[in-house]
C-alpha cells in the first residue's frame, strides 16, 4: 500500500460543558491515500463530523483534542492557529452540508470565488477572475461569465453546491473534506453532485473524506468505509466487503435498517394507450406525456372517498402582487377510506403545499377540496375548525412540531381540549392509551420534548395526530429528519397503526423506497403538476413519465455492486 | 442550555452564578422592603415626611443644624433646609412612589405590548402593518414634551399617580410590542403552531396555549429592563414639576429641590440621588442577568 496522504492516529475529542467533561470521540484512527474516497458513516452523535472538524481546528473553544493527524508529513493537531489558516482552503478544502448558508448572500458568486482564489496565493485581479471562470468550468457550470455576476439567491441548491465545491478546490487541495454534501439536495441533484465529486477526484487526484449517514451515497462513491458509533470506529474496510460481509453487529444493524428500492423491472411491457390529449394510461396507471408537464393527470374517485381534490390550485402571491407562483396547478387526487396514497416529488414540486392546503394553513386559489364529503374551501370559523378535527397531521421535524414548553401529555391531550369535553382522569387515561399505542412508556407523560430522542418525539407527534381517531392522516416527510435505524422503527410502527386503525393516509415523501414500503397508490409531482399516478408496484416497476424514470434512476441503492452496474 | 428551562429555575441558577445580578436583586429587595415598610421604618425613627422641624434648623441660615445635613439619631438622613422635614422619611416614602409607578406603568406597557405585538405577529396583513407603523410613530414621539403639556391640561380632579401610570405605561408599549412581535413571527413558523392550527385551534387558543408560554422569557426580560427607565421617567417628570404633586414624597422632586442647596448642603442631593441610582442600577443588572440566564446566545458574565 502506498504512503497515506492523511493518517489520523488515536484522535480523541472531549467537550467540557459546565465543568463536566463529555468525550465525543474516543481514539479514532483512519487513513486515506491520494485519489481515494473514504466514507465515514454513522448516525447523529457518532462523532463523525467532530473528528473531521478537529483536523482543521474548527471545533468550539470548549473542546480538547488529543492524538495525531498527519497530513503529508505535518501533524495538523500540533499547528498554531496561524499555521492552520495556511492549511485550510489550501491543502485541505471543505464542502458543507447547506450550500445556501455556506455562501454569503450579499456578495456575488464572482467576489466570493475570487476571494477563495486569492486567499492563499495573491495574484492580479484579472488573473484571479480567469481562474474563477476556469473553476466554474471545472465544476461543469454553464455560462461562467454571467454566473460570476449573480448572487447566491439566484442559483438553485445544486448550482450553489457546485460553487461551494469550486471554492473548495480553488487551490487544488490534496484533501477534500465533504460533510454531508448532498443531504440537503434532491435525489436527482444528489446524483449529479456525486458524479462531479467522482470526476474531480480522478482529474485532480485529490483524496476525499466524505462524511455521511446515507448508505446509498456510500455505496455509490466510496472506496473504503469507516463505520463510527458512539465516538468509536466500529469497523473499517473496503466498500465491497463492508456491504457484502459486515463483521460487526452494529454495521449489520445499520445496513439492515436501510430501506432500499427494489430494482425497476426491465424488459417490454404493455404499451400505454392515449386516452385524452397528452394523457396515457396502462391498466390503473395514468401519466401525462409532456415533460415538463403542462397539466395534471385526471383522477376518478370511488363513491365515497375520504379525501378528494378536484382541480385544486394554490398560488403564492408576491409581495406587491408583482409575481405570483402557482405552487399547485390543477391537481386532482383522491384517497379511499383505509388507503395510503404516497405523494412523491422533489423540493418545490408542491407536495407539502397540498398538505398545507388540506389542513387550511394556506388558502386555496381554485378547485375543490372535500374531506368525507364536506367541502373545506367554503367552510369558515367554528364549523371549519371542527371539520379539521377529522384530520391528523404528522410533521417532518419532530423537534419543532412539539411545543417546547408543554409536557408530552399536554401535547397529546391538546386535540381533546379543542374538540371534546373529555377532561380530568378520563383524559389522562386516554392520553396513556395513546402513548401506549405508539409504544411509548406512560412514564414519559410529564417530560418535556427536549428530554426525548428524535424517534420518541416523532412517536408523540403520531399519538397527537391519532388522538381523535381521524378519518384522514397527513404525514409530511415524517421520517426524513431521523436516523436510519430510528426511521425503520417509526415506519414499522406507522404500518402497524395503519393496519389496525384503517385510517386513510396521505404520505408525503421524497424517498421512493419509503413510499414503496407503505403506499398502496402513488402520485408523482413535478413543478405543481401530478405527472403520474397509479398502483405503487406498477408505477415503480414500469414508470410511464420521464420524470418518474429519472427519480427512480437517481435514487441511490445501498449496494456498491448494483451502483457500479448502473453507472457502467 | 435547554430551550425549556423554566423561568424560576433560570433565576435561581443566575443568582448562584452571576454576582452582579445577585447585587442587583439585593438592591431591589432592599429598596422594596423600605418602600413596603416605609410606615414601620419611619415609626421606628419617630418621624414622618410631612412635619416641619424648626428645632432641627440653624435659625440664622435656615440650613440644617449639625454636620452632614443634620444627620443624627433623631433624623437618620438629616433634614430639609428651611422646613426641617425628615429626609429619611421622604426617601422611604419616595421609594414607595417610585416602585408603585414604575411597576404599575410597566404592567400597563407589558399588557398592551404583548397583546398588540403578539396579535400583529400572528395575524399579519394590514393589521400588522398598522400596529408596526403606530409603534414607530410612538417610538419617535417627543413624549416628554407631550407629558409636560398633558400635566398642564388635565384637570386636577384626575389623580396624578393614575395619570402618571397610564401615560408612562402607554408610551412604553411600542418597544415591548416590537420584541413580542418578532418572537411571534419566528414562533409562527415553528411546526407546533402549525400543528395546533391544523387541529382546528382558533387564534385565542394558539395565543394562550402555544405562543404565550414561549414568550414569557423575552417578556420578563424586556419588562425588567424597562422598569428603571420608567422609574427614571417619573423622577424626571417630578423633577420638572409635572409629576407627583407635593406634598407626596418623590425622589425626583427631592432632587429638584436639592439642586438649589447643593453647595451648602450636598447631603440633601446625595440621599435621594443614591436611592434613585440604586433602584435603576438594580433593575438594570438584574434584567441583564436574566437575559443571560434565559437567552443562551449571550455570554454569561462572571
Amino acid at each position: 500500500m502506498s504512503q497515506p496522504l492523511l493518517s489520523v492516529e488515536n484522535v480523541s475529542v472531549e467537550f467540557r460543558t459546565e465543568g463536566v467533561r463529555r468525550p465525543a470521540v474516543r481514539e479514532v484512527s483512519y487513513s486515506l491515500t491520494a485519489g481515494e474516497v473514504l466514507a465515514v458513516v454513522g448516525e447523529s452523535g457518532s462523532g463523525k463530523t467532530v473528528t473531521a472538524m478537529s483536523l482543521l481546528g474548527l471545533l468550539p473553544g470548549n473542546a480538547t483534542v488529543s492524538g495525531r493527524a498527519v497530513l503529508d508529513g505535518t501533524d495538523l493537531l500540533s499547528l498554531s492557529s496561524q499555521q492552520l489558516r495556511g492549511v485550510r482552503g489550501n491543502d485541505v478544502g471543505m464542502v458543507f452540508q447547506e450550500p445556501m448558508s455556506a455562501l454569503n448572500p450579499v456578495f456575488s458568486i464572482g467576489d466570493q470565488l475570487v476571494e477563495a482564489v486569492q486567499a492563499h496565493r495573491p495574484r492580479a485581479a484579472a488573473q484571479a477572475r480567469r481562474r474563477a471562470i476556469e473553476l466554474l468550468g471545472l465544476v461543469r457550470l454553464p455560462e461562467p461569465e454571467r454566473l460570476l455576476r449573480s448572487y447566491p439567491h439566484e442559483l438553485s441548491g445544486g448550482q450553489l453546491q457546485r460553487v461551494v465545491i469550486a471554492m473548495a478546490v480553488a487551490n487544488e487541495p490534496a484533501l477534500l473534506i465533504a460533510d454531508e454534501p448532498t443531504t440537503a439536495l434532491d435525489v436527482t441533484v444528489q446524483a449529479e453532485i456525486l458524479e462531479l465529486l467522482r470526476d474531480l477526484r480522478s482529474r485532480l487526484n485529490a483524496a476525499i473524506l466524505l462524511i455521511t449517514h446515507d448508505m446509498g451515497v456510500v455505496a455509490d462513491i466510496a472506496d473504503r468505509v469507516v463505520v463510527m458509533h458512539d465516538g468509536r470506529v466500529v469497523e473499517h474496510g473496503d466498500v465491497l466487503s463492508i456491504f457484502a460481509a459486515p463483521r460487526e453487529e452494529y454495521t449489520k444493524q445499520l445496513l439492515g435498517s436501510v430501506i432500499s428500492l427494489s430494482a425497476p423491472l426491465v424488459g417490454e411491457s404493455l404499451a400505454a394507450q392515449e386516452i385524452e390529449d397528452e394523457v396515457v394510461t396502462r391498466g390503473d396507471q395514468v401519466a401525462v406525456t409532456a415533460h415538463p408537464a403542462t397539466r395534471s393527470v385526471p383522477d376518478s374517485a370511488g363513491a365515497e372517498p375520504t379525501l378528494r381534490l378536484t382541480d385544486l390550485s394554490v398560488t403564492y402571491r408576491g409581495r406587491f402582487r408583482s409575481h405570483s407562483v402557482r405552487a399547485v396547478d390543477g391537481v386532482s387526487l383522491h384517497i379511499e377510506p383505509g388507503e395510503v396514497l404516497g405523494l412523491v416529488g422533489e423540493s418545490g414540486s408542491g407536495k407539502s403545499t397540498i398538505a398545507s392546503a388540506i389542513t387550511g394553513l394556506v388558502p386555496t386559489s381554485g378547485g375543490g377540496l372535500t374531506v368525507q364529503g364536506v367541502d373545506l374551501t367554503t367552510l369558515r370559523g367554528r364549523k371549519r375548525r371542527s371539520a379539521l378535527g377529522r384530520i391528523g397531521v404528522v410533521f417532518q421535524d419532530p423537534a419543532s412540531s412539539l411545543n417546547p414548553r408543554a409536557t408530552i401529555a399536554g401535547s397529546v391531550a391538546e386535540p381533546f381540549r379543542l374538540h371534546s369535553t373529555l377532561r380530568g382522569a378520563e383524559l389522562d387515561r386516554r392520553v396513556d392509551e395513546l402513548l401506549e399505542a405508539v409504544q411509548l412508556s406512560a412514564s414519559l407523560r410529564d417530560r418535556y420534548p427536549h428530554e426525548l430522542s428524535g424517534g420518541q418525539r416523532q412517536r408523540v407527534g403520531m399519538a397527537r395526530a391519532l388522538a381523535l381517531d381521524p378519518a384522514l392522516l397527513i404525514a409530511d416527510e415524517p421520517t426524513s429528519a431521523l436516523d436510519v435505524s430510528v426511521q425503520a422503527r417509526v415506519l414499522d410502527l406507522f404500518r402497524t397503526l395503519q393496519t389496525e386503525l384503517r385510517f386513510a393516509c396521505l404520505f408525503i415523501s421524497h424517498d421512493l423506497a419509503v413510499i414503496e414500503q407503505l403506499a398502496d397508490r402513488v402520485a408523482v409531482m413535478h413543478r405543481g403538476h401530478v405527472v403520474e399516478q397509479g398502483l405503487t408496484a406498477e408505477v415503480l416497476a414500469r414508470p410511464l413519465h420521464p420524470y418518474t424514470r429519472r427519480l427512480l434512476f437517481a435514487a441511490p441503492v445501498a449496494d456498491p455492486v448494483e451502483q457500479r452496474r448502473r453507472r457502467a | 442550555m435547554s430551550p425549556a428551562r423554566s423561568v424560576p429555575s433560570a433565576i435561581l441558577r443566575m443568582l448562584r452564578t452571576d454576582r452582579w445580578a445577585l447585587g442587583g436583586v439585593v438592591a431591589i429587595v432592599l429598596l422594596g422592603v423600605v418602600a413596603a415598610a416605609a410606615n414601620l421604618l419611619t415609626a421606628i425613627e419617630g418621624q414622618d415626611p410631612f412635619t416641619y422641624h424648626n428645632e432641627a434648623l440653624d435659625h440664622a441660615t435656615g440650613r440644617p443644624a449639625g454636620t452632614l445635613g443634620g444627620v443624627s439619631g433623631a433624623h437618620w438622613f438629616g433634614v430639609e433646609p428651611l422646613t426641617g422635614r425628615d429626609v429619611f422619611a421622604i426617601v422611604a416614602f419616595g421609594a414607595r412612589t417610585s416602585f408603585l409607578i414604575g411597576l404599575a406603568a410597566t404592567l400597563v406597557s407589558v399588557v398592551l405590548g404583548v397583546l398588540l405585538g403578539a396579535s400583529a405577529g400572528y395575524l399579519g396583513g394590514w393589521y400588522d402593518r398598522a400596529v408596526v407603523w403606530t409603534a414607530d410613530v410612538f417610538l419617535g414621539f417627543p413624549y416628554l414634551v407631550f407629558m409636560i403639556a398633558l400635566g398642564a391640561v388635565v384637570p386636577a380632579s384626575v389623580p396624578r399617580p393614575l395619570l402618571l401610570v397610564v401615560v408612562i405605561g402607554f408610551f412604553g408599549w411600542p418597544s415591548i410590542a416590537r420584541i413580542v412581535r418578532s418572537q411571534t413571527l419566528t414562533l409562527k413558523k415553528r411546526n407546533f403552531v402549525s400543528a395546533a392550527r391544523a387541529l382546528g385551534a382558533g387564534p385565542w387558543h394558539v395565543f394562550r396555549v402555544e405562543l404565550l408560554p414561549n414568550l414569557w422569557a423575552p417578556i420578563i426580560i424586556v419588562a425588567t429592563l424597562s422598569i428603571p427607565g420608567k422609574i427614571g421617567l417619573e423622577a424626571a417628570l417630578s423633577f420638572l414639576g409635572v409629576g407627583m404633586p407635593p406634598p407626596t414624597p418623590s425622589w425626583g422632586r427631592s432632587i429638584s429641590g436639592a439642586i438649589d442647596w447643593v453647595r451648602t448642603d450636598p447631603m440633601l442631593l446625595i440621599f435621594p440621588g443614591l436611592a434613585l441610582f440604586l433602584a435603576t442600577w438594580g433593575f438594570n443588572v438584574f434584567g441583564d442577568g436574566l437575559r443571560d440566564a434565559l437567552d443562551p446566545r449571550t455570554e454569561v458574565r462572571r
